[in-house]
């Protein structure tokens, strides 16, 4: 296949899907630069990030009352909002840690679940009984009545208070009934992570807010023509793996598929 | 009780690369040739599309494609003084399943080991003298010499189509390539892949510095290629989803785009996915295998009677496969005797990230998995160790395959892990960095091994691979001393600030480093110090072959893969020509 008939079903991919997210976002970015990712699209022009509002409510199907009063304050303080962008809580990280914890990963998916236990070095890795899920659980009851004993539920207390107690948690200060605390938080950190720059057909990372805020162009592009333009800002908005594919096949008639 | 099949000429444990190009030889020769592979039949369609395939949670976080943990994990522990616990999920490296094997996955990063590491002990010693090396190190040479293998070399490459410039043909250097590679029979099939921006920073600094980059050999194609198999490849569009990730161009070379429809339309062969073999079966004498043991996807037990058994799995499964089987004499580190599990060695790997103004815009999701550019000038042995205290080195180079966020987001050391500080960390530094890759070689050492867990099990009841491993002195000082040379370049570079993370003990299994697991079912000329022969032929069990990087008696500087298909064509030829013509050892032993 020769590049010209390579690169066409690409194009009017972009030209389809980007004619959708201008209208949808109401971008400011002139449309011709977003037609393809040649050079026209290499401009100096930054796209906005869009707004998240509160009114995009998640519904918690994992995490009880209880425990959204902890996890929501407690990801926002680790990607917290501020002028670059939105953090965690407007990110949707909540939901994402939410379906997830729910999902095949709470309940242990690729985690080998056999015994004997025993704590190991940490070259070692993790080496304890709970799933994902239970550990979560167990986690959290004991980080509400440690601080139901302290007086003050994490969700009252300032952000410095809030900091202070997460780097308490971090350094294993903490016996989380059985869970060493820096166990939890170093769990509870990578998944926010995660949910912060994954698709957002995960639940977080709505509206590609964190793509953008970074400038990765998302799931897929071709950059077969602007590899070699060096050092030039790349212009386009984002693209996730809803937008990504839109059933085109790469088909080979000399290959059959489902070999 | 296990049902018998029908015997065939050969039964082929694992369809990856190097199963599909020893079944593909061996059924195109006129033998009845079984496949037997664990994971699942996958192809470029439907299974590599989009929008799938991009998926970085799914495939880089999660894991897709990779050897079920939940029900074939490895134990490891750092000591032999140590209790080995499993790993319970895949971190440090990343074994694949499936169709394909691990090759589906790879970056396509397409190197040639060089004459020197083919006869390492011996060159060494000639060259430092022998005490030049701590005690503990158990380097030997491989038994097979570079000249032997570059025919074999040239046909893998040309099989792939690989993207490249050579450095020197036939003994003559050519501008462009890399001037301390062992001499090549002839060009790449295909021109070096476009350049990107942190390799083009990185070549001009290294020139400045008085080295020699080259363009990485790349097996994420540059240009269109047909192979001599008939299979036609398409240029690489640099989406940046290359390692952990499967090809939905039909760009990169696997066996699903280099040959597996050649092997899938001869009648002479059958593939049968689902299918964990249990062990190679051998008669009373212990010196002759008469097939395989397997359990399908269903649960039930075959035995598949075969005149030639070759194991052609991931480098740790062969050497599992052995120890199940009882083939060779397992490695006692106490007493240095005994053969299997012997010589386990992985890569060192050290980087440098060199941090630039914000105005200067890297665009690191532009690239395929090899599209680097990079140096040789302090790997293996291309400068002088003398007075160094080790051996080996490391390439250097821009070669960073990627862009994609959860995984990569450099930020300088002292960020803060977490919060504002972090965030705007992330944010300043994320389209801003040069990363380097410090490629490093492996030796083996006596205390680093393989063997079989006393207490953890697989799905199906067997013993698990035990992996006793740290990183040998020799390896950290080398390390500590590449590094340096990195950060130089760095600097010359021009960066604000570079950052130099020299490899160092303990080995831990929790952070990704390479999935260049070699050793322990080592070659060589001595049975005393070898498993196989110089042909890949079990010493022990003369109707076994064992190919696979566990062939390798201690890692070189380089990515292992071009390696593994030169001696995949090496012990075809062996088998072809001679063994299949008068079956019995290759070498008397």
């Amino acid at each position: 296949m020769d590049k010209q008939r390579r690169d066409q079903p690409r194009k009017d991919t972009l030209s389809r899907r980007s004619f959708v997210t201008t209208v949808g976002a109401a971008s400011v970015i002139p449309a011709t630069a977003l037609l393809s990712p040649t050079a026209e699209a290499l401009t100096p022009a930054a796209p906005p990030a869009p707004s998240v509002t509160p009114s995009d409510k998640i519904t918690y199907l994992f995490f009880n009352a209880a425990e959204v009063q902890f996890i929501e304050p407690a990801c926002e303080r680790l990607i917290p909002a501020d002028e670059s962008g939105p953090g965690a809580l407007g990110a949707g990280v909540t939901n994402y840690l939410d379906k997830q914890l729910g999902g095949a990963w709470g309940a242990g998916e690729r985690l080998y679940r056999s015994g004997p236990w025993q704590p190991g070095t940490p070259s070692q890795g993790y080496q304890l009984p709970f799933t994902p899920a239970e550990l979560f659980h167990t986690s959290l009851r004991a980080i509400s009545q440690d601080l139901a004993a302290r007086g003050t539920p994490f969700h009252d207390m300032s952000a410095d208070a809030q900091d202070a107690y997460l780097k308490s948690l971090e350094s294993g200060a903490h016996d989380l009934d059985g869970v060493p605390s820096a166990v939890f938080f170093d769990m509870l950190l990578k998944m926010t992570v995660e949910g912060f720059f994954s698709d957002p057909a995960y639940g977080g990372n709505r509206n590609m807010v964190a793509w953008r805020m970074i400038g990765f162009p998302g799931a897929y592009a071709d950059y077969f023509e602007s590899i070699d333009q060096h050092g030039v800002k790349f212009v386009r908005e984002p693209m996730s793996l809803a937008e990504d594919g839109q059933g085109h096949l790469h088909m080979r008639p000399d290959i059959p598929a489902n070999l | 009780m296990a049902q018998r099949l029908k015997e065939v000429d050969v039964v082929v444990i694992g369809v990856g690369m190097v199963g599909s190009i020893v079944a593909k030889e061996l059924a195109a020769a006129g033998f009845k040739v079984v496949g037997l592979e664990r994971g699942q039949t996958r192809s470029t369609v439907p299974e590599f599309q989009s929008p799938g395939i991009h998926d970085e949670l799914r495939f880089d976080i999660r894991k897709a494609l990779m050897q079920d943990n939940t029900r074939e994990p490895v134990t490891f522990r750092n000591q032999g003084s140590q209790v080995a616990l499993p790993l319970r999920r895949w971190e440090s490296f990343l074994p694949g399943t499936g169709l394909g094997g691990s090759m589906v996955h790879w970056n396509g990063q397409t190197y040639r080991f060089q004459a020197n590491d083919f006869q390492l002990a011996t060159r060494t010693r000639e060259r430092y003298g022998k005490n030049f090396l701590d005690p503990d190190v158990t380097i030997q040479d491989w038994g097979v010499t570079y000249d032997e293998l570059e025919p074999h070399y040239d046909r893998f490459e040309y099989l792939l189509g690989t993207s490249g410039k050579a450095g020197n043909i036939q003994g003559k250097i050519q501008p462009g390539g890399d001037p301390h590679e062992s001499p090549r029979s002839r060009e790449y099939p295909t021109p070096p892949q476009k350049e990107h921006y942190q390799g083009a920073l990185f070549r001009k600094a290294a020139v400045s510095l008085g080295y020699h980059p080259f363009p990485q050999p790349s097996s994420n194609l540059s240009e269109p290629y047909t192979n001599p198999e008939g299979m036609k490849l398409n240029a690489c569009v640099f989406c940046g989803f290359c390692e952990r990730y499967a090809c939905e161009h039909y760009a990169k070379s696997v066996p699903q785009t280099v040959i597996l429809p050649v092997l899938l339309a001869n009648p002479n062969f059958e593939l049968r996915t689902g299918c964990q073999v249990q062990r190679i079966n051998l008669d009373s004498t212990k010196k002759k295998a008469t097939g395989v043991t397997y359990i399908d996807a269903v649960g039930r037990e075959f035995e598949q009677p075969a005149a030639l058994v070759i194991t052609s799995t991931f480098a740790l499964n062969n050497v599992r496969m052995l120890l199940l089987s009882g083939i060779g004499t397992p490695y006692d580190p106490a007493t240095g005797r005994g053969v299997v599990g012997r010589n386990y060695a992985y890569q060192t790997m050290s980087s440098v990230a060199s941090f630039f103004d914000e105005d200067v815009f890297i665009n690191p999701f532009m690239a395929s998995g090899a599209s680097g550019t990079l140096i040789n000038d302090f790997a293996g042995d291309n400068f002088d160790h003398s007075g160094l205290g080790f051996i080996g080195g490391a390439f250097i180079g821009a070669v960073n395959t990627n862009g994609r966020p959860i995984e990569y987001h450099p930020v300088p050391p002292g960020t803060p892990n977490w919060g504002k500080g972090w965030k705007d960390a992330v944010v300043k530094h994320y389209n801003h960095t040069v990363m380097f890759s410090l490629h490093g070689s492996s030796v083996a050492q006596k205390q680093n091994y393989l063997d079989l867990d006393p207490t953890y099990r697989d799905a199906w009841g067997q013993p698990l691979l035990r992996m006793t491993f740290d990183f040998p002195q020799n390896d950290l000082k080398m390390a500590a001393y590449v590094t340096a040379k990195g950060v130089e370049i760095g600097k010359a570079m021009g960066a604000k600030q570079v950052a130099g993370a020299p490899r160092k003990a303990p080995y831990t299994t929790q952070t990704y480093q390479t999935t260049h697991n070699t050793g322990g079912t080592v070659m060589g000329a001595d049975p005393k110090t070898s498993v196989v022969n110089r042909y890949l032929q079990s010493w022990d069990v003369p109707n076994v072959f064992v190919i696979g990087a566990s062939a390798y008696p201690q890692n070189a500087t380089w990515n292992p893969t071009d390696t593994l298909g030169a001696l995949t064509y090496w012990a075809i030829d062996a088998l072809k020509n001679k063994y299949l013509k008068n079956p019995g050892p290759l070498v008397p032993a």
